[in-house]
C-alpha cells in the first residue's frame, strides 16, 4: 500500500505540485476562510475528506460513468460528501460550524475537488486516487494554514484567539495591521508564497 | 425600470464578483493568459449565469421555500425543502454547463480545446453557484430583477477576466522578478486591482 510511488502521491501536492500555487485551483475559499487560524484548520480538514473520498468513489464507478453526463455523476457524489461533512461538523464541533457556515457549502463548487477528480481519478484505480485526493487536500491546507497564520497574526494580533503580540507593543504605540483583515492582503500573501517556492524550485518557473 | 439599472450596475462595479468576494478566482487565474480565450470564457460564464439565476430563482419560489409547493396541493403548505437548496442549485448549473460544453466543441472546435479543462470547470466556478446563492440570500422579488442581476454580476466577471487577460499580455514586457513571472505576479495584480475596486464600495445610486 505504501510503495514508493503511493507515497509521491500524498507528499508531492504538498511540495511541488501544490494544487493552489502550482496547479492554480481551489482559490475561492482560500481567500475566504483565513481570516483567522481556526476555522482555517477545520477548512483544511473538511475539504482533505472531501477530495480524498470523492476521488475514491469516482475511481471506483469511473468505467460506468458515461462521458457527456459526467459533470452531474461527480456533483452529486461531491454534494453528498459535502453534506455529510456539513452535517458532522454541525453535530461535533457546532461552533465553527457556525463561523464557517457558507463556506462548507462552497466546498461543492471548490475546483480543486472537480479538478482532481477530471485529471485523476477519471483515469486511475481507487486506491492510487484516495492516495492522490488526500495529498490534494493537504497541499491545499497547507496554503491556507500559512496565509491564516500570518493573516491572524498581523491582522488581529493573535493566533488561535491566544493573544500573542505582548501589551507591552500595544503600549509603545504597535497597532494591529487591519489591512491583513481585508481579503487583497490574502492574494498578496499567496503571491508571495509562490515567489519563494519558485525561487526555491528553479524547475516551476514560468517564462 | 430604474430599480433594474441599479442592480446591474452594482452588479459590475460595486459588487464585482471577483474583485469584492473573490467568487472565480481559479479559472480567472488560469485562462487570463490571452484576451481572446478569456474574453470567449467571459461570453460563457455570461451566457451560464443569465439563464441559470431565472431559473434557480422559479425553483427556489416554487419548490424549495418554505410552504412553496402550495400551488400543488393546500396540504404541502408546511413542507419545507429548503436543505435541497445546494444540490438543486448545482445540478441546474452543472446540466446547463454540459449544454454549453456541447454548443462549444459543436461551433467552435478552438475555442473549445483552448479552453481545456476550464469549460467542465464553469459548472464549479464559485462566481455561478455563489450568484445563485447571493440571489436567494438578497431576496430578489421577481425573475426580471434575478435575470439582471445575473447579466450584471456575469458582465463584472468578464470585465474583470478581461482587464487581467490585457495586463498580463503587456507584462510580458516588463522585468518581473524571474520566480515572480506568471502565476505570481498574476496574484500580486490581482491583489492591487482589488484594492482598487474597493473604492467602489459603498456606492449607492
Amino acid at each position: 500500500m505504501f510503495s514508493k510511488k503511493n507515497l509521491k502521491l500524498v507528499t508531492d501536492p504538498i511540495n511541488k505540485n501544490n494544487p493552489i500555487t502550482v496547479q492554480v485551483l481551489g482559490i475561492c475559499s482560500a481567500l475566504a476562510v483565513t481570516v483567522k487560524l481556526e476555522p482555517a484548520i477545520v477548512m483544511a480538514l473538511s475539504v482533505t475528506v472531501v477530495t480524498g473520498l470523492s476521488n475514491f468513489v469516482i475511481s471506483l464507478l469511473r468505467n460506468t460513468i458515461p462521458k457527456r453526463i459526467r459533470i452531474i455523476v461527480q456533483l452529486v457524489v461531491i454534494a453528498t460528501l459535502v453534506i455529510i461533512v456539513d452535517q458532522f461538523l454541525k453535530a461535533y464541533s457546532f461552533d465553527v460550524s457556525k463561523q464557517l457556515s457558507v463556506f462548507v457549502g462552497l466546498i461543492i463548487t471548490n475546483c480543486i475537488v472537480m479538478g482532481r477528480l477530471e485529471a485523476f481519478a477519471m483515469a486511475n484505480k481507487p486506491l492510487p486516487s484516495l492516495l492522490d485526493g488526500i495529498g490534494n487536500g493537504l497541499g491545499y491546507g497547507a496554503i491556507l494554514v500559512i496565509v491564516a497564520f500570518f493573516r491572524e497574526l498581523f491582522g488581529s494580533g493573535t493566533i488561535l484567539d491566544i493573544k500573542v503580540i505582548p501589551q507591552a507593543f500595544y503600549e509603545a504605540g504597535y497597532m494591529n495591521n487591519g489591512f491583513f483583515i481585508l481579503p487583497p492582503m490574502a492574494l498578496i500573501i499567496i503571491g508571495i508564497i509562490i515567489w519563494l517556492q519558485r525561487g526555491k524550485y528553479k524547475e516551476l518557473i514560468e517564462d | 425600470m430604474e430599480n433594474l439599472l441599479n442592480i446591474f450596475i452594482k452588479s459590475i462595479f460595486v459588487e464585482n464578483m471577483v474583485f469584492a468576494y473573490f467568487l472565480g478566482m481559479c479559472s480567472y487565474l488560469a485562462v487570463s493568459k490571452t484576451v481572446k480565450t478569456s474574453f470567449g470564457l467571459g461570453v460563457a460564464v455570461v451566457f451560464v449565469q443569465v439563464i441559470t439565476l431565472p431559473l434557480n430563482f422559479l425553483m427556489e419560489k416554487y419548490l424549495l421555500k418554505p410552504g412553496a409547493l402550495v400551488w400543488l396541493s393546500q396540504s404541502f403548505a408546511d413542507v419545507d425543502l429548503s436543505f435541497l437548496t445546494f444540490i438543486l442549485f448545482i445540478a441546474v448549473i452543472a446540466s446547463l454547463v454540459q449544454l454549453v460544453e456541447m454548443v462549444i466543441e459543436k461551433f467552435s472546435p478552438a475555442l473549445y480545446a483552448s479552453l481545456g479543462i476550464f469549460l467542465p470547470l464553469i459548472a464549479v466556478n464559485c462566481a455561478i453557484l455563489g450568484g445563485s446563492l447571493f440571489m436567494s440570500e438578497r431576496e430578489y422579488a421577481n425573475v426580471a430583477e434575478a435575470s439582471v442581476f445575473g447579466l450584471g454580476s456575469g458582465f463584472g466577471w468578464m470585465l474583470a477576466i478581461v482587464a487581467m487577460a490585457a495586463i498580463r499580455e503587456k507584462i510580458k514586457y516588463s522585468q518581473v522578478p524571474t520566480p515572480l513571472r506568471g502565476l505570481g505576479i498574476a496574484f500580486v495584480i490581482t491583489g492591487l486591482m482589488g484594492i482598487a475596486f474597493m473604492g467602489f464600495m459603498g456606492i449607492n445610486l
